[in-house]
């Protein structure tokens, strides 16, 4: 491992270039991952937002703070903005985008202004989602089910319908680049068992990109096509059948949620063997079962309409398909906790991050199972417990790992080290302030309360007003690592090139990576995760 | 992947400088097309599968709109659509061999072809719209229900069939016209010599496109024109 | 202590109790589950916490052991899998001789109809232990059925009935939400199921008897529409003789077969073109549009009771064999 003398003036892909034209046009995946973070992030705190307006009218069982209309809109926002503009560019196109030629070696994707013009689709799908919520919203809900959407809703469903479809575009533009990027340009000695868990979560995750979104895409043209011209495709009055509407969303919809779930695998794949000091138990099995979550995850889709008034049989066969596809997942669990065992194990906090997810995830993925048993699902279905489920999952899991994987490669995305006191003191409030949130919601789903309602009963006041508060919380974590990302930017400890004593190629080259990535391209010879021959960092090196 | 170091010496001009070499960049640029038609399949896929289903369901109206469509129309697109594609084709292999004018003349004549589908397609659309089978307000089956009296129509189920034809050709036709506009910027790029015997990937790759908006037409024809032509009886 | 922070809503239907339990038992799987990985982590995480000199074991993984961490799941998850599949299938099948209530949702509100003639708004009384099968269908978007205490859940869709039972076991008031999102005043969109004692609910049931039964007035639309012009009780109609058709299999004319019904008598009066009875011609006139959905409820709660012996001054039709002639059961 040479460890180059870094300087801070040595030109790297930050510092090659000045000025808003060398951003806007630029093709390298790097900066075009730093936009996206930009990005997302503020549509994240746009979904937040909406959030926290979600939680303080749920503070009183009265529909009391906004108006009914309202609050339709915001949960449906909430959910739009938070799915399609956050969490499925998240991982994928902001850490993905940096990392996945890096980590194989490549000095670009595959086809860098189709990268570029992603982004350029998503800014369009944003402004668009903008100027819908600006001038009035939607309120069909996320999943935009007919016949509401198309001849009930007096909302502006047709301009967030296409705004999700062109979101949809950049995220299979996105999923393409990655797919032939790491087919084609992986570096001398990269064979497909030494790329690291990280790209091959991203491979799974592509393929789901790439066959479903089209699905998803087609539906809502039908959808804006119905709805502006009336045609009768979804609609009962005019033959059509609501139920289809339901099946093609879904077909997308399952499959996406493993879009948002499998890079998080994938960050978490990288962290635990860093912060034990070794080699990933069951590589393989890791591996495959990134692969088999995509291919099996196309096969379930049916088990959000359990009561929807699909035949009988149908939906044994989709209940018994959801336990096939939790299976992968759980051998990922295994896995992550076997490579515990032996290790030399640091607690920075990126491996608080993992930990957190390992333990949300797992969470979130058991009430899965509560949700695809069929018996239970017709209680609760449509209530809080299946909020509560996805949150674990979404914000335990995903989001988690998503921050996790920000601290982990913050050193190689900006150069500089984050505050670790603060970074670890922003992981626990997360932590605490999301149980806080949302375990209350299961108790409140099993009891009966219905999802997507402005007001309630009264008796479900208590568990309410502790998911707001918890609420309150999780947004102080959040605001936490922004405020102290951007002061390291200019004020953190200077990042040697592999300050967390990592394998992985990205850890070869400086921080940060110069333009074109590696001064020369590597040639590996060695397995992933050979932690075996790299030296544990010092203790603190991260401590300021 | 190639073991060739990063820095190659002879530069061919179209080689981008994350490519090791000229291979490595075409290999990619094709699993990138093959992976797009991908996307394409399931694109179509659900509007195929809405069809499925709806003519299952009412198989009675589909079979009645199948005969409202002029099949001798639908007959000269298809032929004109797989000239086309016997166009494309040959233009490739002209560009392999480095004929300009050849592969000129024949993208020349893919571009006819497509447009002379989209003008026919065109023509039937419009005959569609005077027969007031356009779905939406002025919709109106009456025409068909006088001529088919042995069958019962009913004007929704009607209309869906007309919905999915609409939306179906349109999306097809769609995809032509963005085909013909590739062809035509490929034209010039040929007539002004870009594409070499050693550098013709789009070429190729706008080649594979049109095959397969071709072979999507090849499904949609019997889908929409043939259900059942057998005289009612 | 539940008084006062339950963990489940009352159990008041003879599902309630097998969905609790079940739920206890992946509760109880779950915390195990989640319990066990949380102290493996921590225990590895002190045990084998950073120290200096120490180094990590690097261990390849283990065939077997990944083996045992498929197979044993996936074992478990197919115990939960039947077990909720048996549940569901009894949720889903109602047992014969159900009452029926027709009920009809649209946005806000619930309406529904008693066999008897009763009819309600976003509220539902019922006899404690008897099986009761709702029918149900909305007049716009997608609404769903539901009451915690019966556990018991349904989505209600424009253009078709779907259907679900209970039984309750419990007299009392409980919750009846809109499940499904349907617009402005989805939360709004909910009312109460009053569960009594059958004495109770004889006298309710007394207490607004002056309407006739459903079939009753089907019936009489049934004159009113003229449906009778050419559904007669002989082999004399134009139409097929609708006495003793519902629940038996009907011959079409495409070769097909199809069960009767209630979505068939729905789809037959609505838009009689998509399935043609075999021997008959398609002359039927379509009546989208000229019916309501509490008429259309009220023709097939008569068309449904034409299966019985006449009772009082009806048509008479021929009870064909192999029906079993409804009786609601008292318990
Ligand atoms: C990232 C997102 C994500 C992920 C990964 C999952 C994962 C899973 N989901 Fe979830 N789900 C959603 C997001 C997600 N879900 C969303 C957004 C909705 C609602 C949409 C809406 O209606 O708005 C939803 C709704 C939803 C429903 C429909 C509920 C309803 O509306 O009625 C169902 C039903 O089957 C379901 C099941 C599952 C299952 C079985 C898994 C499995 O993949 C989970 C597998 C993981 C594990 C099982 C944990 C780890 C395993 C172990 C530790 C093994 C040990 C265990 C044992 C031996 C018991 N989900
Ligand atoms: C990736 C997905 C994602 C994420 C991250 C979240 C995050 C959160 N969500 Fe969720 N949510 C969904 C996806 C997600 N959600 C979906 C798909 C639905 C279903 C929608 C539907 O039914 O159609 C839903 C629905 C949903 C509901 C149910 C609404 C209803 O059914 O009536 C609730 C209620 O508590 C909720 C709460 C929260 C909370 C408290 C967070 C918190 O984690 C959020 C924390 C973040 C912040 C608190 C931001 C902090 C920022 C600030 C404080 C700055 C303020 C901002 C400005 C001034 C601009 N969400
Ligand atoms: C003009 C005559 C005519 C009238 C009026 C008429 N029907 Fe029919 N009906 C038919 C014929 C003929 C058939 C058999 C062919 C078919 O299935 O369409 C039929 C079939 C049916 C069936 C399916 C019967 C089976 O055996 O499967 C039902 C149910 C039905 N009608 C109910 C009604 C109701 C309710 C009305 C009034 C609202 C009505 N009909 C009015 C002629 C009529
Ligand atoms: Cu009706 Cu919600
Ligand atoms: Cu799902």
């Amino acid at each position: 491992m040479a460890t180059a003398a870094i300087t801070a003036d040595r030109t790297n892909y930050l510092n090659q270039e000045y000025g808003i034209k060398s951003w806007l046009l630029t093709t390298d995946h790097k900066r075009i991952a730093l936009l996206y973070l930009l990005s997302i992030t503020f549509f994240f705190f746009i979904g937040g937002f909406f959030a926290l307006l979600i939680r303080l009218e749920l503070l009183t069982p009265a529909g009391d703070l906004v108006q009914s209309d309202t609050y339709n809109k915001l949960f449906t926002m909430h959910g739009q903005v938070m799915v399609f503009f956050f969490l499925i560019p998240s991982i994928p196109a902001v850490l993905g985008n940096f990392l996945v030629p890096l980590m194989i070696g490549a000095r670009d994707l595959a086809f860098p202004r189709i990268n570029l013009l992603s982004w350029y689709l998503y800014i369009i799908a944003g402004v668009m989602m903008l100027h819908c919520i600006l001038t009035g919203g939607v309120d069909t809900g996320w999943t935009f089910y007919t016949p509401f959407s198309t001849a009930f809703s007096n909302t502006k469903v047709i301009e967030a319908g296409l705004a999700i479809f062109v979101a949809g575009f950049s995220s299979i533009l996105t999923g393409l680049n990655f797919v032939v990027t790491i087919h084609r340009m992986r570096a001398p000695g990269m064979t497909w068992s030494r790329l690291p868990l990280f790209i091959w979560a991203h491979y799974a995750t592509s393929i789901i990109q790439l066959l479903g979104t089209p699905v998803l895409a087609v539906t809502l043209v039908l959808v804006v096509l119905e709805r502006a011209l009336h045609l009768g495709i979804f609609d009962p009055t005019r033959g059509g059948d609501p139920l289809l509407f339901q099946h093609l969303f879904w077909f997308y919809s399952h499959p996406a949620v493993y879009i948002m779930i499998l890079p998080s695998m994938g960050v978490v794949s990288e962290i635990v063997p860093c912060f034990c000091r070794k080699r990933i138990f069951g590589y393989k099995f890791v591996a495959m079962s990134s692969i088999g979550i995509a291919v099996f995850g196309f096969l379930v889709w049916a088990h959000h309409m359990f009561v929807a008034g699909i035949s009988l049989y149908s939906a044994l066969i989709f209940s018994i398909l959801s336990y096939m596809v939790a299976v992968p997942s759980a051998i990922k669990v295994f896995n992550w906790t076997a490579t515990m065992y032996k290790g030399s194990i640091s607690f920075a906090t990126p491996m608080l991050y993992a930990f957190g997810f390992i333990g949300l995830f797992t969470m979130g993925g058991l009430t899965g199972l509560f949700l695809a048993a069929l018996g239970i699902d017709v209680h609760v279905t449509d209530t809080y417990f299946v909020i509560a489920h996805f949150h674990y999952i979404m914000v335990g899991g995903a989001v988690m790992g998503y921050l996790g994987g920000m601290h982990f490669w913050w050193p190689k995305i900006s150069g500089r080290m984050y505050p670790e006191f603060w970074g670890k003191l922003a992981a626990m409030i997360v932590f605490i302030g999301f149980n806080l949130t949302f375990f209350p919601q299961f108790v409140l789903g099993y009891l009966g309360m219905p999802r997507r309602y402005w007001q309630y009963p009264p008796e479900f006041q208590v568990l309410n007003v502790l998911s707001t508060a918890g609420s309150t919380i999780l947004a102080v974590g959040y605001i936490l690592p922004m405020v102290y990302f951007l002061w390291s930017m200019r004020y953190g400890k200077i990042a040697e090139e592999n300050p967390w004593g990592a394998s992985g190629l990205e850890w070869m080259t400086s921080s940060p990576p110069p333009t074109f990535n590696f001064d020369h391209t590597p040639e590996v010879t060695w397995e992933a995760y050979n932690y075996e021959n790299i030296p544990a960092p010092e203790e603190v090196a991260v401590e300021r | 992947m190639s073991d060739s170091p990063i820095a190659v010496e002879e530069h061919n001009p179209a080689l981008r400088h994350h490519f090791a070499d000229m291979e490595q960049q075409r290999q990619a640029s094709s699993l990138g097309m093959w992976v797009f038609l991908a996307t394409e399949v399931m694109f179509f896929g659900g509007m195929f599968c809405a069809y499925l289903i709806y003519r299952y369901w009412y198989y009675n109206e589909f079979a009645a709109g199948s005969r409202s469509l002029d099949i001798w129309l639908g007959t000269i697109n298809t032929a004109v659509l797989i000239c086309s594609s016997l166009t494309v084709a040959l233009g490739v292999r002209a560009a392999q061999m480095g004929k300009r004018k050849l592969l000129v003349i024949l993208l020349l004549l893919t571009i006819v072809f497509g447009l002379a589908f989209l003008g026919i397609k065109g023509v039937e659309w419009y005959t569609k719209f005077q027969e007031h089978h356009i779905p939406g307000s002025s919709f109106n089956v009456d025409d068909l229900i006088k001529e088919y009296p042995q069958i019962r129509i009913d004007p929704s189920h009607q209309q869906i069939f007309f919905s999915l034809y609409f939306a179906m050709t349109g999306l097809h036709a769609l995809h032509m016209i963005i085909g013909v506009g590739i062809f035509a910027v490929l034209t010039f790029y040929a007539w002004k010599s870009l594409y070499t015997p050693e550098y013709h990937t789009p070429i190729e790759l706008a080649g594979l496109y049109w095959h397969f908006v071709d072979i999507i037409w090849i499904y949609l024809f019997p889908l929409l024109y043939l259900i059942d032509r057998k005289p009612l009886k | 202590m539940f008084d006062t922070f339950p963990l489940w809503p009352a159990r008041a239907s003879t599902t309630a109790g097998s969905v609790d339990a079940l739920y206890i038992f992946l509760v109880a799987l779950a915390a195990f589950m989640s319990v066990s990985i949380f102290i493996m982590i921590v225990v590895f995480a002190t045990r084998f916490r950073r120290r200096k000199g120490v180094q990590a074991e690097q261990i390849e993984g283990s065939t077997p052991l990944e083996l045992t961490w498929t197979v044993i799941p996936l074992g478990i998850f197919m115990v939960i899998f039947v077990w909720g599949a048996v549940i569901y299938f009894r949720e889903r099948t109602p047992p014969r001789g159900a009452t029926e209530v027709y009920v009809v949702a649209k946005q806000w509100m619930w309406k529904l109809q008693h066999e008897e003639g009763q009819r309600e708004i976003n509220e539902l009384h019922v006899p404690v232990g008897r099986d009761v099968k709702m029918i149900m269908t909305s007049q716009d978007v997608i609404h769903s059925f539901y009451v915690p205490a019966f556990r018991m859940k349904q989505d209600v869709l424009p253009g078709r009935y779907t259907t679900a039972w209970f039984r309750a076991t419990r007299p009392g008031t409980y919750h009846l939400f809109c499940a499904e999102y349907c617009g402005t005043m989805h939360s709004g969109m909910i009312g109460q199921v009053v569960v009594m004692e059958p004495a109770q609910y004889e006298a309710w049931l007394g207490g607004g008897a002056a309407m006739g039964s459903l079939a009753a007035n089907g019936e009489s639309i049934f004159q009113q529409l003229g449906c009778s012009t050419c559904h007669r009780f002989d082999t004399q109609g134009r139409g097929p003789n609708l006495a003793g058709l519902f629940g038996k299999p009907v011959q079409l004319e495409d070769g097909r077969t199809v069960v009767a019904d209630e979505n068939y008598i729905r789809e037959s009066i609505l838009s009689p073109a998509a399935k043609i009875v075999s021997g008959f011609k398609p002359i039927m006139p379509v009546f989208q549009g000229l019916v309501s959905e509490e008429q259309l409820s009220a023709l097939v709660a008569y068309i449904k009771s034409l299966n019985q012996p006449p009772a009082g001054a009806a048509a008479t039709p021929s009870l064909l064999p192999g029906t079993k002639p409804q009786q609601p059961k008292v318990q």
